[in-house]
């Protein structure tokens, strides 16, 4: 039952000469603070920061929680984010305090089971990426991409090679131009076939001497294995460019293919997605990369080593793009994957890909006799369906379906990505789901295409809101509360 | 399989709805030559009893600092997590959820950004503030290039050596593709001498980034260094100590620009350097150049106040190559863990804690400098770390000495500054008791008598 009075803001909750936390009184001491610092330094009031006891913190926030949905508690098939289930476990170990305690500046003889649990994860990722040198230091999958695209960078530059392009499909996730232009490049978009695949023809007429990188997600974002991929990697080879694997879908491949031996020369894995680090209501995530060994003297430092006396962190790569962040990475996502990988091996990581692709095919085969999916009727770990007709025959969008799903307790797929289909609908169900759930949830989306138009349009009705007014937010953006005494 | 629900009955019914006889066929579409013809050269699999004791005997070949006498600082604090934090952040409404794209199913997740957004923007004492970045040196990086794209000036920027190193690593990688200069003032005195930044700033800088407290712990004159920096027309970014702003002038206070932090102060575990909390906040003129999701609220259809995630215009997912930063996934558990952190310490809290790491910092200070070996590095201001020289320049070889015996003396300036090769950077918590001070002083004294002898 949610509790409204603990749902309101966090400040009106608020009242002077309330406490949470307390201090130990000082066992030093007592200088005046003026001996310390200098006058001018010293605020006269700390920052108006809300006043609650306990009591009222632990009841807002844990209300809170319950107006979200959640991998724990509802399917939540959002397309391209692999939403599979967090292992409890994971969670745990990674809270081990000889885990969870150590500071990144300790002496390495004190971190020998940290370092050795990196260094084997290296190892693996390596192994599942073919592709033999892994950096963990990346924060996420963007920055996967904006590291191996410096890699990238100073590899030319050391050949004495002005590489100014880095191509990607129209198809890509958003992150794959951004990054391009982060890093310095100039992004160029190859276009899809109607099918969803790289349109050969476009790709080899902006194939050229200029071309760095091409940026492929494959399987790609419609969740189809591009079936080019070999002539793909000998056409950017071909022109001397670099392939760069966008790891985000590497859920429906493990041990069935590998980047490194379809022709990649890096990659990014998404720890968060395939090896399920949780999404933390936006993260963290990590995104280790794997790159081949002509290019791992570029990579992050520092890197794992293995040697007689133990492990050791290694700082000494001169031709290291440097670091992207600060310290050795996202570990607490990083022992997470580290657990998972471990709890599966070789047979249970490829169990893991089959059987996200059995549900993914089944539920398309469930759907698409309402849905058309454009690219067939066979798909990987996810596939893109769209309402377009829906949307002309019966006023019915992707966004009206995805609300009313909401309703019916299901999370919604993404909607309107990628942008090469029209009402599109991007449906993930993950290997973690049964059958019966995703029977279910074929049966909620026929009987939501037969309900009447104008329900749909105010769907979502049992959330806590209503649709949100999107426009106002934008164009009158409020993103503080009003100071304390304001109207 | 751990976590798989299909039963081989499931299997064979599913394959026989999608009209394909094996599992095999389903990945037909993977060209055959290049399948992987062998299984994954990675260890068998691990039952939950088994990745348990083998995890246990990682955990235990690790000597944690933060169980044991923590001096260790330089970006990454052993400070106090209450167990409120953990209990909240370990609701997996919040953890197990991802992005609120679906807002209305996701205004747990929203409300507690926007929330996390006003506690930030009023520690700063800025105007708005973003739901995250990755870290401190992604969050002063990306202020960087805020500043560069804010003032069109494209070609220099200046920091200077008393930044976190790895902060400035951070910033030359992301400007070296970019054709920005990069001018760092030296900092011999520990903080930086208005004159040397004045002489750095040109006409063309678009920004200047310094940290207060430094990375050697000490104050800034950041007044005069804002007021130089505008003096230019270039923009003042601050990476502020969040702990210190319980005492310290807020950086609106004096006239910054762009204020970012590493957050992992406010309630999250040292977890050796990550996932830590990049916190960013600005001025509002500059809020449509700010990367990363932000909170804004609205009302819904039935005119109830509500979140969304607001100003998307500015992100990869719509604008792609034209986007203030290529940021997706963020830190929104960590940001959770310091909305909770602030709400449980309030302003007396954060003021306590403050002062609590000030006043035993200075008594450290003070017992290292009644230290023969020991000299104090800096004559300036400091906060909670300060810089100590070992005159018998074995650095390396006393903080060895002194992990054996469970104290984490400090970290050794070595790696980042050859001029400080005998030096080291303390840092003291409020988790420091007196008694942990002076046993450390003690072990400093007892290894001073060590090496003595090794040396006759």
């Amino acid at each position: 039952m949610r509790n409204i009075r603990a749902l309101q803001p966090l400040f009106d909750l608020a009242k002077p000469g309330r406490r949470a936390t307390r201090f130990p009184k000082s066992d030093v001491p007592e200088v005046p603070l003026t001996k310390l610092l200098p006058a001018t330094a010293i605020a006269e009031q700390p920052p108006a920061l809300p006043e609650l006891a306990e009591p009222d913190v632990v009841r807002h926030f844990t209300n809170l929680s319950t107006l979200n949905m959640s991998v724990d508690t509802h399917f939540y098939p959002l397309g391209s984010c692999t939403m599979k289930h967090n292992p409890k476990r994971n969670e745990r170990l990674a809270s081990l305090p000889g885990m969870l305690d150590l500071h990144p500046y300790q002496p390495e003889e004190t971190l020998q089971g940290m370092l050795a649990l990196l260094y084997e994860l290296q190892q693996m990722l390596g192994e599942i990426g073919g592709l033999p040198a892994v950096s963990l230091q990346p924060a996420a999958g963007a920055q996967g991409e904006f590291t191996s695209l410096l890699i990238a960078s100073a590899y030319f530059r050391e050949r004495g090679e002005n590489r100014t392009k880095v191509l990607a499909p129209d198809s890509a996730h958003g992150t794959n131009p951004a990054s391009a232009a982060v890093a310095g490049f100039t992004a160029v978009t190859v276009k899809s076939t109607p099918q969803g695949f790289v349109d050969l023809a476009d790709l080899a007429a902006k194939l050229d001497h200029e071309t760095a990188v091409f940026m492929i997600t494959n399987p790609n974002t419609l969740g189809m294995f591009e079936p080019n991929i070999k002539r793909i990697a000998e056409m950017v080879h071909a022109v001397g460019g670099l392939l760069y694997l966008d790891g985000a879908n590497m859920n429906a491949i493990l041990g069935i293919t590998r980047p490194g031996d379809f022709g990649a020369d890096m990659m990014h894995f998404n720890c968060h997605k395939t090896f399920s680090g949780p999404h933390g209501s936006g993260g963290p995530g990590a995104g280790p990369i794997a790159v081949t060994s002509v290019l791992a003297p570029y990579l992050p430092a520092p890197l794992v080593v293995r040697e007689d006396a133990g492990y050791r962190l290694d700082y000494d790569r001169p031709k290291s793009v440097g670091r992207v962040r600060s310290f050795f990475g996202n570990v607490g996502i990083l022992v997470r994957a580290y657990c998972y990988i471990r709890s599966h091996g070789p047979d249970g990581l490829r169990r893991v890909s089959e059987n996200a692709v059995l549900n993914a095919n089944y539920l398309l085969a469930r759907v698409k006799h309402i849905f058309p999916v454009p690219q067939g009727d066979r798909c990987m770990h996810e596939f893109v369906a769209s309402a377009a007709k829906l949307k002309t025959d019966k006023d019915i969008s992707a966004m009206d379906i995805a609300k009313r799903l909401l309703d019916y307790g299901f999370h919604a797929p993404t909607v309107y990505f990628p942008p090469i289909v029209r009402e599109a609908m991007m449906i993930e169900p993950t290997e973690t789901e049964s059958k019966e759930t995703l029977d279910a949830f074929a049966e909620t989306l026929f009987r939501i295409t037969e309900e009447p138009a104008e329900l749909l349009h105010e769907a979502p009705h049992t959330t806590s809101i209503s649709r949100p007014d999107e426009v106002r937010a934008a164009r009158q953006p409020v993103m503080i509360s009003p100071p304390p005494g304001s109207p | 399989m751990p976590f798989l629900l299909n039963t081989p009955d499931d299997q064979q019914a599913m394959l026989a709805a999608i009209g394909v006889g094996s599992l095999d066929e389903l990945f037909a579409m993977v060209p055959a030559d290049l399948r992987l013809k062998r299984d994954l050269a990675i260890p068998p699999a691990l039952t939950e009893i088994e990745l348990s004791a083998h995890m246990a005997a990682l955990a235990r070949a690790n000597s944690p600092a933060g169980d044991q006498l923590c001096f260790l600082g330089g970006g990454c604090y052993d400070h106090f997590v209450p167990a409120v934090v953990d209990a909240i952040a370990g609701r997996a409404e919040f953890y197990t959820s991802y992005t609120p794209y679906q807002a209305e199913a996701s205004q747990g997740n929203l409300q507690a950004f926007f929330e996390y957004q006003t506690l930030i923007s009023r520690l700063t004492g800025m105007e708005v503030a973003n739901a995250s970045l990755y870290d401190g040196a992604t969050a002063a990086t990306e202020a960087v290039l805020m500043s560069i794209s804010a003032t069109a000036r494209h070609r220099h920027v200046v920091t200077a050596a008393s930044v976190h190193p790895e902060y400035r690593q951070t910033l030359a990688a992301y400007l070296k593709n970019l054709g920005v200069e990069i001018s760092t003032v030296g900092t011999p005195g520990g903080a930086i001498t208005p004159q040397d930044l004045f002489d750095a700033v040109r006409d063309d800088t678009a920004c200047v980034l310094v940290q207060h407290p430094n990375f050697f712990g000490c104050l800034e004159d950041v007044e005069r260094l804002a007021q130089i920096a505008h003096d230019k027309g270039a923009m003042f970014i601050v990476i502020a100590d969040p702990i210190s702003l319980g005492i310290l002038k807020r950086p609106g206070d004096y006239d910054a620009d762009i204020v970012v932090a590493e957050g992992q102060s406010l309630g999250i575990p040292m977890q050796f350097g990550g996932p830590f909390l990049g916190i960013m906040a600005c001025r509002e003129r500059l809020v449509r150049r700010m990367p990363g999701r932000i909170a804004g609220q609205t009302v819904d259809r039935r005119g109830k106040r509500c979140w969304v995630l607001t100003l998307q215009t500015r992100e990869q997912h719509i604008r792609r190559e034209k986007a203030t930063s290529n940021i997706c996934t963020n830190q929104g558990l960590l940001a959770l863990r310091a909305t909770v952190y602030l709400a449980l310490v309030g302003p007396q809290g954060l003021r306590e804690v403050a002062e609590l790491n000030l006043r035993k910092a200075h008594y450290a200070r003070e017992r290292f400098a009644s230290l023969e070996r020991f000299e104090i590095v800096h004559a300036r201001p400091t906060f909670k770390e300060f810089v100590v020289r070992d005159r018998q320049g074995q650095v390396e070889n006393l903080l060895a000495d002194l992990a054996a015996r469970d104290i984490f003396a400090g970290v050794p300036l070595g790696r980042w500054y050859p001029e400080l090769a005998d030096c080291f950077l303390v840092a003291v918590t409020e988790k420091r008791s007196r008694q942990d001070i002076d046993t450390l002083v003690a072990a400093l004294a007892q290894s001073n008598r060590k090496v003595m002898v090794a040396h006759a």
